[in-house]
């Protein structure tokens, strides 16, 4: 391989200036300005010398409650690109008729779609889930941190890197033009001979990383440090769903990297594992990806349902109807998803008595599914409903969901699916389950956990305005889909013949333009509200009159979480807390035990980076050096033996001091 | 599925297709049995789920809007959170309506399966016995679509014609990815692989010009990966192949190999013969001369395998690679600098190694190589058939 290489292949590998979209005038515009805004950031942040308190403060935290908001920031940061991707999306297909060929040709819209599928399921999604988790778990159980906090770092890390790495797609280079799961041979060395798959796959597998930690870690910290009381059956049905979503990442995220790793190994080493000939068998990468690929969707949206729980029991002031059908339900969709993955390929022709199999499990599910609807739908009968803004996002989902829960249930049906699948159908079904489930779920997630983790709620009015926007929004931009697709219009193309299409299509980008009125909403309500924070200040730590134990802290919580681990005796915890008159531990605080910061977790990410875009452009020297440096730094860090601290008793004592006094001048 | 289920079904659904009476819903209007059935079959599943769901919404809003806070007459109980009755009620509900469902998905997949042969030609015909189906052999190529008729000898691209009420028996490959053929008036979509064929049964009922695409993502050009579907009287049709037969040319591998580079918006193009055998060797990925048919490996394997020797057939079976040397379509940057996996020396080709030729079954040995076709499509590499050979 280095036989007859120039000095410059050497060094670059197959990185040329030619690598560098710079023909490519809406690529080239959006550079500048993301390199506009990012030395505005940079130069901002060392003018007010931030550095060394973002390092220190935040990049090297293992503080749970650190990193479950980067998380979260790092979401909303890729929910911009690829909402981006999916406003061009929207704007081509409405004016691609009849012979106009639209702004994208097809090079550059088959890369947006690619990215706007891999985006919003692995860099929007899942770190906005991961973060909500993070966040919310270890307070909701009554511990301190994490099982693992290094390894948390870590995960958040390995994540960023991934985004990062997908970034970097667009500018150097292209990212793949093979759909989100680069089904091969499409996505084969022989059909995709570009760097657009390597991204994906070195992406995805730099991400995966942390994603699979991060689910070891959250499983071991709920199964191993609930505070004393709370057994499995009196856990906050947020720790419910977030046990059973880690334990399916745990399951099933190795698959997802395995299945890459042979899609690499053909690409790199020439085996032939999902190729044409040779014995390859893509039909077996399609079986392997959606093996992964349903568990997937209800790894985002189980979590969704835990937040929607804990909403709607607060919100109505009521406990949960039906706690432990409600556990169960979550349990069986757990199993079975991983019964459902052909649903995804009827067409592939596999016989009657497989296909009718999959499309009844894939039935089944809907029955817990409905069982959870009904849940919360009785929780509220009875209730006295408070409508605060996270109860407008699951109002809106319960009215949501069922639609996009009945049209895949008729996607479910193998005759039906082999006229609706790969149309605009099947695009509206998901997009009405993962909007209206995930998206609402998080947004509701977000609005109402701000609070604790900032010390003062979200301005009301510009929730509503995001709410409303979204849910119109929704549905301009996605019936007209479920209307197309029974027109027989399928999904990733970027040209049409047909004139009568269109009127749909530009109603469908109208949506899409008051979903970005949502979104611009929303951003408008973080800046109010930090502007109207004093107004909007939560001095007691229990704004909504909340149910479980993380609202028993002070908002924003203490590093130690709790100066004493609580003691449960029933569900819905902190209200029963409430009820039996509980007092506030004044005195007798002791040293807390704590972990102690490490940079490793950036230092080990940074090294992914340069590892993934060295393989990626064939850069071998640095593939060594970098992988090498990984394995170096991974081993240094097993002699760091500086990893923990005490927070003295005087500090907790001055700091829970501090807030009995606070807490005194309210009352 | 009684007929009764799908009155009802239609008049609930009647007001909404009435509403969007504007645009031409092809999948809830189809010209063919077997789209009309699972049309059908989308309108009873959605019948049988809004039961559940209309309900569902309804209490959604009412209990949303009777229990909200500023409603002091609304019973407020903070501590009611079980009802055993009202638990069996909310997960036997969905399960009754999943068994009918069930039951239904289960008989309407073996009835509907595109591999079962058809037993009737729409909801009131049956076939009558003497009726033999017409065979349609379809291939996906980068980007286009290629006919046989294996039963009149012609092949056509980017269109195809049917005489109405008979039954047709289509088998699909592919050449390069995955697509998926899918004719939306005539019934539900099968994937079309390279290396595999697939089945559909189906029958067209109205006379039409309807349109057929590819539903499955396949690269650069397959926005326009569409073509035409007659349905034609039976003299209609007879026309149309006559036409095919005098203004066609020739199909031979050649031809095909040809054809089968990636090219976009490719025009209706007619074929008047075609080449013995030539959809078995695009399903078995050995057009070009000298390449071996996947389905002699297979039968090799079957026998056992070639044994240590079987290796020197890799370079024969080797496929996905036959556009190495040429640029990739549309790519950014040309010669990325992946090396084609065929930069392996050629030492598996042993000139003089006679124990392969007790294993090669080669069924294209009898086949001269076509003039000129030395600089046609054929990767450098791979001709190491015998014509080249000293």
């Amino acid at each position: 391989m280095f036989g007859n290489t120039t000095l410059t292949q050497f060094i670059f590998g197959r990185l040329t200036l030619e690598s560098f979209p710079y023909h490519e005038p809406i690529v080239v515009v959006t550079f500048i300005a993301v390199a506009l805004g990012g030395l505005a950031v940079l130069a901002l942040i060392t003018k007010y010398k931030l550095w060394g308190y973002l390092w220190h403060e935040w990049f090297t935290s293992v503080d749970h409650k650190k990193i479950g908001i980067m998380y979260v920031i790092l979401a909303l940061i890729m929910l911009m690109r690829g909402f981006a991707d999916a406003i061009m999306m929207r704007l081509q297909q409405a004016i691609a008729f009849g012979g106009n060929e639209g702004y994208l040709n097809p090079h550059h819209y088959d890369q947006i779609f690619t990215a706007h599928g891999v985006i919003m399921i692995f860099f929007m999604a899942m770190p906005f889930v991961t973060g909500l988790m993070n966040y919310v778990v270890p307070l909701q159980i009554g511990a301190r941190d994490v099982s693992f906090p290094f390894l948390n770092n870590f995960s958040f890390w390995m994540t960023t890197a991934g985004a990062v790495i997908i970034m970097i797609s667009l500018f150097v280079g292209e990212f793949a033009r093979t759909g989100w799961l680069a089904y091969p041979p499409l996505s084969g060395a022989d059909y995709s001979p570009g760097v657009g798959v390597d991204y994906y796959i070195w992406g995805l597998q730099v991400a995966g990383v942390g994603t699979t930690l991060s689910g070891i870690n959250l499983i071991a910290t709920i199964v191993k440090m609930r505070a004393p009381g709370m057994s499995f059956m009196k856990m906050p049905i947020f720790t419910w769903t977030s046990l059973c979503t880690n334990i399916l990442i745990v399951a099933t995220f190795p698959i997802l990297t395995a299945t890459l790793a042979l899609l690499s190994l053909d690409r790199y080493a020439g085996t032939n594992f999902f190729t044409n000939d040779l014995g390859g068998n893509p039909m077996m990468y399609v079986n392997l990806i959606w093996i992964w690929g349903h568990p997937e969707v209800y790894i985002l949206i189980l979590p969704a349902f835990g937040i929607f729980s804990e909403v709607v029991a607060t919100f109505c002031g009521k406990r949960l109807f039906g706690y432990a059908s409600m556990v169960y339900a979550t349990c069986v969709i757990m199993i079975l998803s991983y019964l459902v993955w052909l649903h995804h390929f009827f067409t592939m022709g596999s016989g009657a008595s497989v296909n009718a199999f999959f499309g009844i499990t894939t039935m089944i599910i809907s029955i817990p599914t409905g069982a959870k609807m009904f849940n919360w739908l009785f929780t509220m009968y009875r209730g006295r409903i408070r409508y605060e803004v996270p109860m407008y996002w699951t109002v809106g989902f319960m009215f949501t969901f069922v639609i996009g829960g009945m049209t895949g249930v008729l996607l479910a049906v193998p005759p039906a699916d082999f006229v609706l699948h790969n149309s605009l159908f099947l695009i509206a079904h998901f997009h009405n389950v993962i909007i209206g489930g995930v998206v609402f779920g998080l947004m509701a997630g977000v609005v109402y956990w701000w609070p604790k983790a900032f010390g003062y709620k979200l301005d009301p009015f510009w929730g509503k305005m995001s709410f409303w926007f979204w849910q119109i929004g929704f549905f301009f931009a996605f019936m007209p889909l479920y209307v197309l697709g029974l027109m027989g219009v399928t999904r990733r193309v970027s040209q049409f013949e047909d004139p009568s299409l269109q009127i749909w299509f530009i109603i469908a980008a109208f949506g899409a333009f008051l979903i970005a009125l949502g979104i611009a909403s929303f951003v408008i309500q973080l800046v109010v509200s930090y502007l109207r924070r004093d107004q909007l200040r939560d001095f007691t730590g229990d704004p909504w009159n909340g149910r479980t134990l993380e609202w028993s802290t002070s908002s924003p919580p203490p590093d130690y979480n709790f100066a004493f681990t609580p003691v449960v005796h029933d569900h819905d915890s902190w209200y029963d807390m409430k009820n039996r008159g509980y007092e506030r531990p004044l005195g007798g605080f002791k040293p807390i035990h704590m972990p102690k910061n490490t940079g490793t977790g950036v230092i080990l990410a940074g090294l992914s980076v340069a590892l993934a875009f060295a393989l990626i452009w064939y850069i071998w020297w640095l593939v060594v050096v970098s992988f090498i440096a990984i394995i170096a730094v991974s081993i240094g860090h097993t002699f760091n033996y500086n990893r923990d601290f005490y927070i003295p008793a005087e500090t907790v004592t001055a700091t829970e001091d501090a807030r009995s006094e606070l807490l005194a001048e309210r009352t | 599925m009684s007929n009764q289920i799908k009155f009802v079904g239609r008049l609930f659904v009647l007001p909404l297709l009435l509403a969007l009476s504007g645009c031409n819903m092809v999948v809830m209007s189809p010209s063919g049995d077997i789209a009309m059935q699972q049309r059908d079959l989308i309108v009873v599943s959605t019948v049988l789920m809004l039961l559940i769901i209309v309900p569902v919404v309804c209490l959604t809003f009412f209990f949303a809007w009777r229990y909200r806070n500023s409603n002091a007459n609304a019973k407020y109980d903070p501590e009611w959170h079980h009802s055993t009755g009202l638990e069996v009620v909310i997960w036997s509900a969905p399960l009754a309506i999943i068994i009918a469902l069930g039951a239904i998905t289960w008989i309407s997949t073996h009835k509907l399966d595109p591999y079962r042969p058809l037993d009737r030609i729409d909801a009131e015909r049956a076939i009558p016995p003497e009726t033999k189906p017409l065979v349609v052999e379809v291939v996906a190529l980068d980007w286009k679509w290629l006919f046989f008729y294996p039963e009149y000898g012609i092949a056509t691209v980017n269109e195809m014609a049917a005489p109405v009420d008979v039954p047709i028996e289509f088998k699909i490959t592919a050449s390069s990815v995955m697509n998926s053929f899918y004719v939306p008036a005539l019934a539900g979509m099968i994937y079309a692989m390279p290396g595999m064929q697939t089945k559909l049964h189906a029958v067209i009922n109205k006379e039409g010009n309807f349109e057929g695409l590819s539903a499955n993502y396949s690269g650069d050009g397959f926005s326009h990966m569409r073509f035409r579907f007659h349905g034609l009287q039976q003299g209609g049709f007879d026309e149309w192949v006559a036409r095919v037969k005098q203004n066609g040319t020739a199909l031979n591998r050649d031809a095909y190999l040809k054809l089968e580079k990636p090219s976009i918006k490719e025009p209706v193009r007619y074929f008047a013969t075609v080449e013995d055998g030539l959809f078995n060797a695009i399903l078995n990925m050995c057009v070009h001369p000298g390449q071996m048919c996947m389905n002699e490996m297979m039968h090799i394997d079957m026998m056992g395998g070639g044994g240590v020797e079987s290796h020197e057939n890799r370079q024969k079976l080797e496929y996905d690679n036959r556009h190495a040397d040429e640029e990739a379509p549309g790519a950014t940057h040309p010669a990325t600098g992946n090396p084609p996996r065929s930069e392996e020396p050629a030492e598996g080709v042993d000139e003089g190694g006679s124990s392969m030729n007790g294993m090669n079954h080669d069924a294209h040995q009898g086949h001269a190589m076509p003039e000129g076709s030395q600089g046609g499509p054929a990767p450098a590499q791979l001709n190491t058939n015998e014509s080249t050979q000293p």
